[in-house]
């Protein structure tokens, strides 16, 4: 007997939502040693949230999740769609050689993305480490266009070394407006940096904003979220207001494949970016 | 309304299967391979296991001829449906190097349409489990979707048990009560079968045979034949506030027991007809132009599961048992609206070292209250 169905999915035979779709390398910066920022043509437009991600297939080698690190229109009203990638194994390492021209699979955009709209008026604080900083650029690009609707704006961002430091034109652009906080730190310095030496954490327990009124928003690898939240509790931020954004293997981005269970939750879907609540129970339990 | 129901004589038994393999459909129903009941194609009730039974218990299971002509005296196959409907290898999509770049193309393919022959109540169950993964989430799977759309259940109420099953602790059996085409109760004299009809298909089919429609003594019988089995199963998992009990022991020390034992062979996950979880492969032709992507069956007890560049995140065998037993009995429910396990007893049946979540779930629980008995000392 035919199985009962989501209404409005009755076409049977449709597209493969596995199959991505064509991009071309139009663009490569490269960001650091290992760190570097492809941009995508996509036909059309391409229209996503800050924080939500895509998965990128390189012909043969693979296919990973990449949070979306901004866009812009093309003059033919193609979409450019930014990457930034750190390479840490085979796929990565396979989407930092391609060239300009060459092309690769897209699919996406998937998964939630920071909540911005409810937060008009709040001051807010964009806590980023390492190579974290990539899905929140496109959240901090949206509160620059829209400054005035918010309090106090920080970023604070923590990189291993000096020369771990992405967006590195970027932050010092936006070094240079008044209405922002921009803080950087790094774990280890050498001769030469006169900026923060010590983890993330540290910018985030004297950051001047007010604790009660502050929206946080964090992305970087578990531990430091884990401090983060810590500090940010001790000061006073309600859990409700804090967002984070999480990482597991993933192998479909569709709630297919099972491999991206954080308890109950599905991190391609019901995440990458949770409220701390929701999620709350389950930081603190190892190998889940 | 009372489904409709008919007798149809055991000997022609044989004129329903024909019937639906002159309806374009393949048949995939039971037979005995290695040893092991096994659901594969058939093609006529030659290729049945008449008079076989089953004999299953926790990491055993033996076949045995019975003194009876049964159709179906037995319980579950060792494989499952899911094979059918959800393919454990499949071509998803080609990637080609071409002068313009890569280009994608999903492969064109004629999905059969099957006649699922002999599906027991729990297994029905299970095909709604995955009906929601697959198909009623944000995104559908098309390839399950072609292949469900069009298949044909023939249903199959239990007449006997296996020591494995727990169908009723879990609402899921033995007697299938929808979501089927026809369903089917072998009464006991072995004559007869009484044939409920569950859909305008399943009607259709009926106009093609020699039926009588069933006479309330029938159903009785019929209904005798379900009580009976009823009171051979002897597992229960009990599940009232099994959730909410489950997600308070992450940190039961239970899971290092059972990790003692679990080998972490995954087999309880293939071997499972709810577990949908999969991973995909990329292979290249020689040249390197033509680039496929397979997805094939995954399970949670492999270490590559959770690999993230540094590690896997589950490494040990309590996390990966924790997490399996939890997503079973727990997680799904947030998931998906229902459990993951329907009762069918086969990862009790084929898991090497004799695990049974049923007994686990009983350990968990003790162990939680000596502990809470202790708080209170
Ligand atoms: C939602 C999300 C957004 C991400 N955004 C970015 C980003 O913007 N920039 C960036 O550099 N990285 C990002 N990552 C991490 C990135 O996906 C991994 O670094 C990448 O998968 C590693 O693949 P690899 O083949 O190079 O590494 P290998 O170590 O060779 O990994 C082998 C396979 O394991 C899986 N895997 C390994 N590490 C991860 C991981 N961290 N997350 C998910 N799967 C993994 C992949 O399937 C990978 O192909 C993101 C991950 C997630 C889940
Ligand atoms: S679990 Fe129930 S429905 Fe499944 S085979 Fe056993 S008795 Fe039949
Ligand atoms: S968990 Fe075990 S008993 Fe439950 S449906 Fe899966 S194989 Fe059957
Ligand atoms: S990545 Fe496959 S289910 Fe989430």
């Amino acid at each position: 007997m035919a199985p009962a169905q989501r209404p409005d999915n009755t076409l049977s035979g449709g597209p493969s939502p596995w199959l991505p779709q064509k991009g071309t390398v139009v663009s490569r910066q490269r960001q650091t040693h290992d760190v570097i920022t492809l941009g995508l043509e996509v036909p059309g437009t391409f229209s996503y949230h800050p924080g939500q991600f895509n998965m990128l297939y390189v012909h043969g080698v693979g296919e990973v999740p990449i949070s979306i690190s901004g866009h812009r229109t093309a003059e033919n009203g193609h979409t450019v769609v930014f990457h930034t990638i750190k390479v840490v194994g085979n796929v990565t390492q396979a989407l930092a050689r391609l060239k300009k021209g060459e092309s690769l699979g897209i699919r996406g955009p998937y998964g939630s993305a920071w909540p911005i709209e409810t937060f008009a008026g709040n001051d807010l604080v964009l806590i980023a480490g390492g190579i974290g900083l990539a899905p929140l650029r496109p959240l901090f690009l949206h509160v620059l266009e829209h400054r005035e609707a918010f309090g106090n704006v920080f970023l604070l961002y923590g990189a291993r070394t000096p020369a771990d430091i992405v967006f590195r034109r970027d932050l010092e652009q936006w070094r240079k407006r008044f209405d922002i906080n921009i803080e950087v730190t790094v774990d280890h310095a050498w001769a030469g940096w006169y900026g923060n030496v010590g983890v993330v954490t540290k910018l985030v327990a004297r950051a001047p904003f007010d604790p009660v009124h502050a929206v946080c928003y964090i992305c970087g690898p578990e531990i430091m979220m884990w401090f983060t939240v810590q500090t940010l509790r001790e000061r006073g931020v309600p859990d409700t207001n804090v967002f984070l954004s999480m990482e597991r293997n993933m192998k479909c981005a569709i709630g297919f494949c099972g491999h991206c269970q954080y308890g109950p939750e599905f991190i391609c879907k019901d995440g990458p970016v949770f409220p701390l609540p929701k999620i709350w129970k389950y930081l603190r339990i190892r190998e889940l | 309304m009372e489904p409709k129901a008919y007798i149809l004589a055991r000997e022609s038994f044989e004129a329903l299967l024909q019937s639906l393999k002159s309806r374009g459909y393949t048949l995939i129903g039971p037979t005995i391979r290695d040893d092991v009941l096994w659901y594969a194609e058939i093609q006529s009730v030659e290729d049945f296991p008449i008079g076989w039974t089953d004999v299953q218990g926790p990491g055993q299971y033996r076949l045995q001829k019975q003194d009876r002509d049964t159709l179906f005296g037995f319980t579950v196959a060792a494989n499952t449906w899911k094979s059918f409907l959800f393919p454990p290898r499949l071509l998803l999509w080609r990637s080609k190097r071409t002068e313009n770049g890569i280009e994608f193309e999903q492969p064109t393919r004629s999905i059969p349409k099957l006649a699922l022959i002999g599906v027991r109540a729990c297994e029905l169950a299970a095909i709604q489990v995955q009906d929601r993964v697959f198909l009623q989430q944000e995104f559908v799977d098309p390839e399950y979707q072609a292949r469900r759309e069009q298949a044909f259940i023939l249903a199959v109420n239990c007449g006997t048990a296996a020591a494995t099953c727990f169908c009723t602790s879990l609402g899921t059996g033995p007697k299938a009560s929808n979501g089927y085409d026809l369903a089917l109760t072998e009464l006991p004299d072995g004559k007869r079968l009484l044939i409920e009809v569950g859909s305008e298909q399943g009607d259709e089919v009926i106009q093609d045979l020699p039926v009588h429609p069933a006479k309330p003594a029938d159903l009785q019988e019929a209904e005798q034949v379900i009580q009976n089995t009823v009171s051979q199963i002897t597992r229960e998992l009990q599940t009232e506030g099994l959730q909410t009990f489950l997600y308070a022991q992450y940190e039961n020390p239970h899971w290092d027991e059972v990790a003692k034992r679990c080998l972490t062979c995954g087999n309880c996950t293939l071997v499972c007809p709810t577990c949908f979880c999969s991973t995909v492969e990329d292979r290249s032709d020689l040249s390197g132009d033509l680039a496929e992507r397979w997805r094939t069956w995954d399970s949670c007890f492999s270490l590559e599961f959770t690999y993230l560049h540094g590690g896997p995140i589950r490494t040990s065998a309590k996390a990966r048992y924790r997490h399996w037993l939890l997503h079973k009995l727990a997680t799904w429910i947030d998931q998906f609206g229902t459990l993951g396990c329907v009762g069918c007893g086969r990862c009790i049946t084929w898991c090497p070292a004799g695990i049974d979540l049923t007994e686990e779930v009983r350990s968990l629980q003790r162990l939680a209250h000596r502990e809470v008995d202790h708080a209170k000392s």
